[in-house]
């Protein structure tokens, strides 16, 4: 199969070969090509490489050459059976990707549905959400654990202040908003983390649904109104599936993204992995074995463990595709 | 007949209302959205006690203009600033100029094995960074460029980015052939076409690269923080950082820093805005 595949490209490349304006346009192409093609080799092929003998190895870019020692499959073993660490860090990675994934698609999903309309201004709208994920960055981490902090922050004060003319009122003194410690609180760390990250959803998420969205062909709507469909309804019925296909590269994109967080986690406190290292997450381990620590065997390792955890979570959700996106083309084809 | 008339009013009553609800939710919605703007304005021009007073004060009675200036003597601010737009600049012009030559050999030319190396290229998307920062951290490090930008900058100009090249690609092949046709009769050379014909036409994708190259430039902290040590080399990122490190000394010079930090990345945005929204769309749906 793969010889086959490899013959028929061969016989191509040759025929591309014949004639002089051909072999000069396959000149022109591998020349243009040429600073990817090099660049693979350099800083994607090559580093690869290294890594994998990385991983089998005791490396400490300042320790003479003669302690680097092979060591087998003794740092995965580590990794996987003996760092309490490495599960802590994995654990709270998971619990943040689940937790911002859903949310993010949803509240991404929500304000594409509400730009989807027609009225006038809405590009001032588009560009007051859209906005919080350019700035993204350090700036907003920083302004974020100044707004999260429970005691002079805005966030607290507002609460607070909704709660004091909640016990005011006769009717509804018995709801209590809560107060939570946020980022001085374990419990509550990751969903600060989360809050943050809702705050940038209207970024090239919402974008791609808005696109989405004005792809969905009018008539689909027209004919459930003849049937009397309710709007709940047609947003279970149409929407969704028409949008499966969007909805499916946007969860493979977070899903990526979500597991390697890393900046916001080292900007909250210098990377010391937050009260109770519920901010450890998973890369911020990486970085830490690797650049404080200096055991850059160990820690390649473990980027090889999150090599695999994404291409298994990404293939299982390529996989499952199959049975809930719908593209429209396929069935006529 | 007054039945009918009836129900459609009503109909259109109830769409009338339907859009009212639709504008208050966004208003309320946009209002949310901006708010933490509202915080970093009114906080960076508090004293240092405004900031921590308790009850909060929202608006400063009398503005402190000068945190903008004092956040330039307390730390070198200047030097940041200038180090992050040369850093940012390098860059930007390696990534753009080298997804382009890539994203039009991919999208046109007819090469040997092409089609096997765009799906290796596609491939690369699913490596994760933190498998080659180590290992070109040590190759880096071999070179001698540790401590210095080269680490920032060089790699833009080896194909700049899988993700802008994916994007040119698709967009020009959008591009009717019959112009390069015309072109190629006339005696144009490929470098020329490239550059006359398909930049010009592929703008919406050119500049939505450019916007975001230079947003993830500006923004790279991780790779900064692996590769920089003095720190009169650092970017605005670790700077805005050196700030925060300090915090309950300069709260309200964090604000004004990273205020300043962030305005040139918004009016980027607002400027390129129009071609930038239709390019990412456009990401999302031709996959």
């Amino acid at each position: 199969m793969l010889k086959k595949w490899f013959l028929r490209h061969l016989e191509e490349s040759i025929h591309m070969l014949r004639g002089r304006s051909a072999r000069s346009e396959a000149l022109h192409g591998i020349l243009f090509a040429s600073p990817w093609l090099l660049g693979f080799c350099i800083f994607t092929a090559f580093p690869i490489g290294w890594s994998i003998l990385l991983s089998l190895s005791d490396w400490d870019p300042y320790d003479p050459v003669v302690h680097r020692t092979f060591v087998g499959l003794a740092n995965y073993k580590d990794v996987l059976t003996s760092d309490p660490l490495v599960l802590k860090a994995l654990l709270n990675t998971f619990t943040y990707a689940l937790m911002v994934v859903p949310l993010g698609m949803s509240v991404s999903l929500g304000l594409a549905i509400l730009l989807n309309q027609k009225v006038r201004g809405i590009s001032f709208f588009r560009t007051a959400f859209y906005v919080p994920s350019v700035v993204g960055g350090v700036a907003t981490t920083i302004l974020w654990t100044y707004i999260l902090n429970p005691v002079f922050g805005p966030l607290n004060n507002g609460l607070h202040a909704i709660n004091v003319l909640l016990d005011k009122s006769i009717v509804l003194s018995f709801i209590r908003l809560p107060e939570p410690l946020w980022l001085f609180d374990p419990a509550w760390t990751k969903p600060s983390l989360v809050l943050m990250a809702m705050w940038g959803a209207g970024g090239a998420g919402m974008l791609i649904f808005l696109a989405g969205l004005q792809g969905v062909p009018g008539h689909l709507y027209e004919v459930a109104d003849l049937d009397g469909a309710g709007k709940l309804r047609k947003f279970w019925n149409i929407t969704l599936p028409m949008l499966s296909p969007t909805i499916y590269f946007n969860l493979v994109m977070g899903l990526i993204g979500s597991l390697q967080v890393f900046m916001q986690a080292y900007v909250i406190d210098g990377g010391k992995g937050g009260m109770d290292n519920s901010l450890l997450f998973y890369v911020l381990y990486i970085y830490r074995k690797a650049f404080v620590e200096y055991e850059m065997g160990y820690a390649a390792a473990m980027a090889w463990v999150l090599f695999t955890i994404i291409l298994c979570l990404t293939l299982l959700v390529i996989k499952s595709s199959a049975i809930w996106v719908y593209y429209e083309g396929e069935k006529n084809a | 007949m007054t039945t009918n008339t009836g129900i459609r009013g009503s109909i259109a009553k109830a769409r009338r209302i339907e859009r009212v609800l639709g504008v208050g939710v966004l208003c309320v919605l946009s209002f949310l959205f901006l708010i933490p703007f509202f915080i970093t304005l009114g906080d960076s021009v508090k004293s240092f006690r405004e900031v921590y007073a308790v009850p909060r004060i929202w608006i400063p009675q009398s503005p402190r203009w000068s945190n903008f200036s004092d956040i330039f003597h307390v730390l070198p601010f200047h030097l940041f600033i200038r180090n992050t737009i040369c850093i940012t600049t390098l860059s930007l012009i390696g990534q753009c100029a080298s997804a382009c030559l890539v994203g039009y050999s991919f999208a046109r030319l007819r090469w040997p094995f092409r089609d096997f190396f765009f799906i290796l290229l596609l491939s690369t998307i699913m490596l994760p960074g933190q498998i080659t920062m180590i290992p070109l951290f040590l190759l880096f490090n071999q070179f001698g460029w540790v401590n210095t930008w080269l680490p920032l900058i060089v790699p833009a100009y080896f194909g700049g980015g899988v993700f802008n090249i994916f994007l040119l690609r698709q967009f020009f092949k959008t591009i009717p052939t019959s112009l390069e046709e015309a072109a190629k009769i006339d005696g144009c050379s490929h470098l020329r076409i490239l550059f006359t014909i398909m930049i010009p036409l592929a703008k919406p994708a050119v500049v939505t690269i450019c916007v975001l190259g230079f947003i993830g430039s500006w923004n790279d902290f991780m790779n900064p923080l692996i590769y920089l040590s003095d720190y009169f080399k650092y970017p605005i990122s670790l700077g805005v950082y050196m700030f925060k490190d300090a915090q309950g000394i300069f709260p309200h010079y964090v604000m004004a820093a990273s205020l300043v930090s962030i305005v040139p990345v918004m009016i980027l945005f607002f400027s390129a805005q129009r071609y930038f929204i239709e390019g990412i769309a456009l990401t999302g749906t031709k996959g």
